[in-house]
């Protein structure tokens, strides 16, 4: 018997055919559909990272600033049941006038210099606002800037503050929520700073008037305490902003508690 | 063309190539989440909330 391994070929059959690079045409479709599925997956992995990753990221990283604040109010923030649960509210006769206000020097870009506190956005809300408005450093990070040269909080002026409303922490994320006479709370280390929404508007990126120093008659010199919100608009769009105007009610030293406004329980959605 | 090529130039038996392979996607995907996309976003504005007040 021939121990041979030769395969026995059947008289007439076809001989195997040595493997062959399939064609230039072949190869170019399926180049093509290969290159198709890469840019699907990246463009959607786009879509999740905007949507879902960079919250993620910005809510750790603000929240971790307004802890490293020593002087930032990050305490209870429900009033108690009774009149002396709770923390310690800020006596009416704290509640000075706005002609008094302290005004901190404009610090050094990049550096977080208040905290903001909004009782429509629930009493948990709380987030840093931090010097300049540029997106790498300031607001896709720190979440709210100031824009450099307008008024700091207490000032005569506009005290000029931005923000997203969509991704990266989304601190102004329901701006359109705000009512007239909602409070808009600021703290620095030495005061805090109530003031009030007076109205709300929509405007063209260009319309800087926005935030000048008295935004109602852009041409005049200031002549109150201003705060302005910017934000984009509509959501996920850069095409309009949402621009909000408030008032200083009043300010209090910090120290002596915290304002009642901050507490206020208001029906979330 | 693309993903036979990197299954061929992976080393060792299927089972190797197919953790090779998730560890070679995670580390693109983890690339992208930290240089490509934000680098693409501010490069081209795709959310601006500022009014133009800074150059």
């Amino acid at each position: 018997m021939p121990t041979s391994v030769e395969v026995p070929t059947q008289p007439g059959a076809p001989a195997p055919e040595p493997p062959r690079r399939p064609s230039i045409g072949t190869r170019l479709i399926s180049l093509i559909g290969e290159l198709c599925i890469i840019a699907g997956a990246v463009i959607g992995l786009y879509v999740l990272w905007q949507l879902f990753y960079t919250d993620i990221v910005a809510d750790r990283e603000q929240a971790e600033v307004v802890d490293g604040l020593d002087w930032a109010y990050t305490g209870p923030i429900t009033a108690g049941e009774g009149a002396d649960e709770g923390p310690l509210v800020i006596p009416a006769e704290l509640h000075l006038s706005p002609d008094t206000a302290p005004v901190m020097d404009e610090p050094a870009f990049g550096e977080t210099f208040a905290t903001f506190y909004v009782p429509r956005w629930g009493t948990d809300y709380v987030k840093p606002i931090s010097e300049g408005v540029t997106r790498t450093e300031i607001l896709d990070v720190l979440g709210i800037g100031h824009y450099p040269d307008t008024g700091m909080p207490g000032a005569v002026g506009n005290f000029a503050i931005s923000a997203h409303r969509t991704t990266y922490g989304k601190p102004f994320n329901r701006i359109a929520e705000l009512q007239d006479g909602d409070a808009l709370v600021v703290q620095t280390e030495e005061a805090w700073y109530v003031y009030r929404m007076t109205d709300d508007l929509i405007v063209q990126p260009t319309q800087v008037e926005v935030i000048a120093p008295n935004p109602y008659d852009p041409t005049a010199a200031a002549d109150a305490q201003y705060i302005t919100l910017t934000t984009c608009h509509p959501m996920f769009s850069a095409a309009e902003r949402y621009i909000v105007h408030g008032e200083l009610e009043y300010w209090a030293p910090t120290g002596n508690g915290v304002p009642p406004e901050i507490l206020e329980e208001i029906p979330q959605p | 063309m693309i993903f036979p090529a990197v299954w061929n130039v992976l080393p060792g038996p299927a089972w190797l190539r197919v953790i090779l392979l998730i560890a070679l996607i995670l580390a693109i995907v983890a690339a992208l989440f930290h240089w490509v996309y934000p680098w693409f976003s501010v490069t081209f504005d795709i959310q601006d909330q500022n009014v133009e007040a800074v150059p």
